[in-house]
């Protein structure tokens, strides 16, 4: 069953917003809801989307300086004394830079630590290659204890921010710079390890299973696959792990075949995940949207998700291929 | 490198002339990138390359030359221009920065451009990898090599613990072929770096850490090249050069201010610098006339 979405998600004039700008605003609910929500940053307060919070909240803001190592561990501090710390900065320095910080301080105590990775995938932009996190999901679904969650627009961001700031687990949650369109609505509903069907033609041949901000190129392949005649099912992974395995198998059975589309290296990202799902459970013919094994670098956001091959026609010829 | 006369002064001056108008409409065609940090650091850069480094942009391999590492990436628009302006390649090519397809990354890659020494962008990893040179450089050419490393860092960078942990090393071997650069212009993103994260007492901590530390003014042409003689006439220490710079240095508007640490002039605000900027106007076509 489809979810409700945005009634002009199909528009061209359908809404835009980051998706760190959910998480900003997610972050200042979850802080008036629980006083132990504390915030730190590494000199990207703006960028990162925690000034809301360091404004509402001064006591509960800690400007970490360029320090996202030492962040992590401090974060852990907290955690282990009952706060409920979010750490941000870019994702390629957090949870990049301070991966093993992560691993032995954060996810190996099981402390609730939440790491907001934002700036995100290719996206990024003109800031180049070093800036650019495609790896992120990988360095962090790897670690034991380790929550992933990965939405697909700003509104989800939010629910996200509020949904991982009631659990007891290290949560990552994966942001975005660029504007990208509003998919779903207030009323989505949204639950950490639940995936949810996005859009579904009739008599589907393939399963499109996406994740973050390229679910809108999924979901616009999938319905101009649908009046070529081709027909798909569109799944939004807003957790990569824990992975939803009832639902990602049922599509596979459905279906008989699934592209993955997530902006992310190939190698140990989300359609990694779902293979090692499926090659177990349900061995499926599959395809992967993603960075093949190559860095970014710079240029717009739209040139570059065409030329790594994640954009809506690049989806569409991988539909077709398997179908 | 011989001391300064007054021409050559005035020849620098107008070099960071044009370069600092190459930065301006660089960024402005780019519509994205750092104004701060490169219009700071533009006189220690022309020093450098038109006076300082010994190095050919003709034979940018060539293994005499000294090494540059450029720690702090995002000012990679002053690395840029004055590259271009001493000849690695065409001036024009700066029109390209940070679009797609060009060799001028938005921040430096090794890839796209073989030239440089290293990539860069992620702050606080560029002293660990001058201090590996320095060694090297020491293990193939003994106490008397003629080869000098420098590299150059922001103050807000120093926020990162590596770069402490390669202050230790640097100290504990006495690398005194390697000279770090430290543009001391008081601010980082979220503010001004002693609100931020204080540095100071900034000097003694490296004194502390075994350096021999100078201060200057970084926009004293004299001053930048007499402290690198001394830096490199420091036998038995690495030395560091604390240049104390204004962000944004030659147009009002963004001089000081923290907010053009990572935006670029627009259009207009561009043609507005160009035509500030000072010798422009004709103000002081140099200090030293
Ligand atoms: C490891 C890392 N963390 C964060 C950033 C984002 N960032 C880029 S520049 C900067 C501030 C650097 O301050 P400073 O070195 O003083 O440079 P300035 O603003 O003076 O140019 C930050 C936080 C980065 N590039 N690398
Ligand atoms: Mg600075």
């Amino acid at each position: 069953m489809t979810v409700p979405l945005n009634p002009k998600l199909f528009d061209t004039d359908v809404e835009q917003a980051p998706i760190r700008a959910g998480f900003g605003e997610g972050l200042v609910l979850a802080g008036r809801a629980d006083e132990r929500v504390v915030a730190m940053c590494c000199d990207l307060t703006e960028s990162t989307k925690m000034d809301a919070f360091a404004k509402e909240f001064p006591k509960r803001f800690f400007e970490m300086g360029i320090m996202e190592q030492s962040s992590a561990s401090v974060a852990s501090g907290m955690a282990a004394m009952g706060k409920i710390p979010f750490v941000s900065s870019y994702a390629m320095f957090s949870p990049g830079r301070s991966w093993e910080q992560i691993r032995t301080n954060i996810c190996y105590n099981d402390r609730p630590v939440k790491i907001a990775g934002s700036h995100a995938g290719v996206s990024v932009g003109p800031d180049g290659g070093t800036h650019q996190a495609i790896e992120d999901i990988a360095i962090t679904r790897v670690m034991p204890n380790m929550v992933v969650v990965t939405p697909c627009d700003s509104i989800e961001a939010k629910k996200a921010t509020l949904a991982m700031a009631k659990t007891n687990s290290p949560t990552y949650i994966r942001l975005a710079r660029e504007k990208t369109p509003i998919i779903t609505t207030e009323d989505t509903p949204f639950e950490i390890g639940k995936a949810q069907e996005f859009f579904r033609s009739a008599n589907p041949k393939v399963g499109i299973i996406a994740c973050g901000s390229l679910v809108y190129n999924a979901i616009m392949a999938g319905k101009e696959l649908e009046a070529e005649g081709t027909g798909t099912i569109v799944l939004n992974i807003g957790t990569v792990k824990p992975m939803d395995r009832t639902a990602v198998i049922a599509l596979a059975k459905e279906c008989g075949a699934i592209v993955t589309v997530e902006e992310h290296q190939v190698a140990g990202g989300m359609g990694s995940a779902v293979a090692e799902i499926l090659s177990v459970e349900h061995p499926t013919k599959m395809a992967f949207i993603g960075v093949q094994d190559l860095f970014g670098q710079s240029g717009t956001p739209l040139e570059l998700i065409k030329h790594y091959g994640m954009d809506k026609d690049s989806i569409k010829v991988a539909v077709k291929k398997l179908s | 490198m011989t001391h300064l006369h007054d021409d050559k002064i005035k020849l620098l001056e107008e070099k960071a002339l044009e370069i600092r108008k190459s930065i301006i409409e660089a960024l402005v065609e780019a519509k994205s990138g750092h104004t701060a940090g490169p219009l700071g650091m533009t006189d220690i850069f022309t020093a450098f390359y038109f006076h300082i480094l010994k190095h050919d942009p003709k034979n940018p391999t060539w293994e005499e030359r000294d090494r540059v590492v450029l720690s702090n990436g995002h000012i990679c628009p002053v690395l840029y221009a004055t590259m271009a302006h001493a000849g690695y390649f065409p001036v024009e090519e700066l029109k390209t920065l940070r679009k797609f397809g060009t060799r001028l990354q938005g921040h430096p890659h090794r890839e796209y451009l073989p030239m440089l020494e290293t990539s860069s962008g992620p702050l606080g990893q560029g002293l660990s990898q001058a201090v590996g040179m320095a060694l090297a450089d020491r293990l193939d050419r003994g106490q008397n090599s003629n080869r000098t490393v420098y590299c150059f860092l922001g103050d807000g960078e120093l926020n990162e613990g590596q770069i402490w942990e390669a202050m230790m090393l640097a100290g504990r071997e006495k690398l005194h072929n390697l000279v770090a650069i430290v543009d001391r212009n008081n601010i980082q993103i979220d503010g001004f770096t002693e609100n931020v994260m204080p540095l100071e007492p900034l000097s003694d901590k490296w004194r502390a850490f075994g350096w021999h530390v100078l201060e200057i003014d970084g926009h004293n042409m004299e001053a930048i090249v007499d402290a690198v003689d001394e830096a490199r006439a420091i036998f038995e220490k690495p030395s560091v050069i604390i240049a104390h710079t204004i962000p944004g240095k030659g147009v009002e508007m963004f001089e000081n201010d923290y907010k053009w640490h990572g935006n670029p002039p627009n259009q207009e605000q561009g043609a507005n610098a160009l035509a500030e900027l000072r010798t422009l106007g004709g103000q002081i076509a140099s200090e030293h006339e």
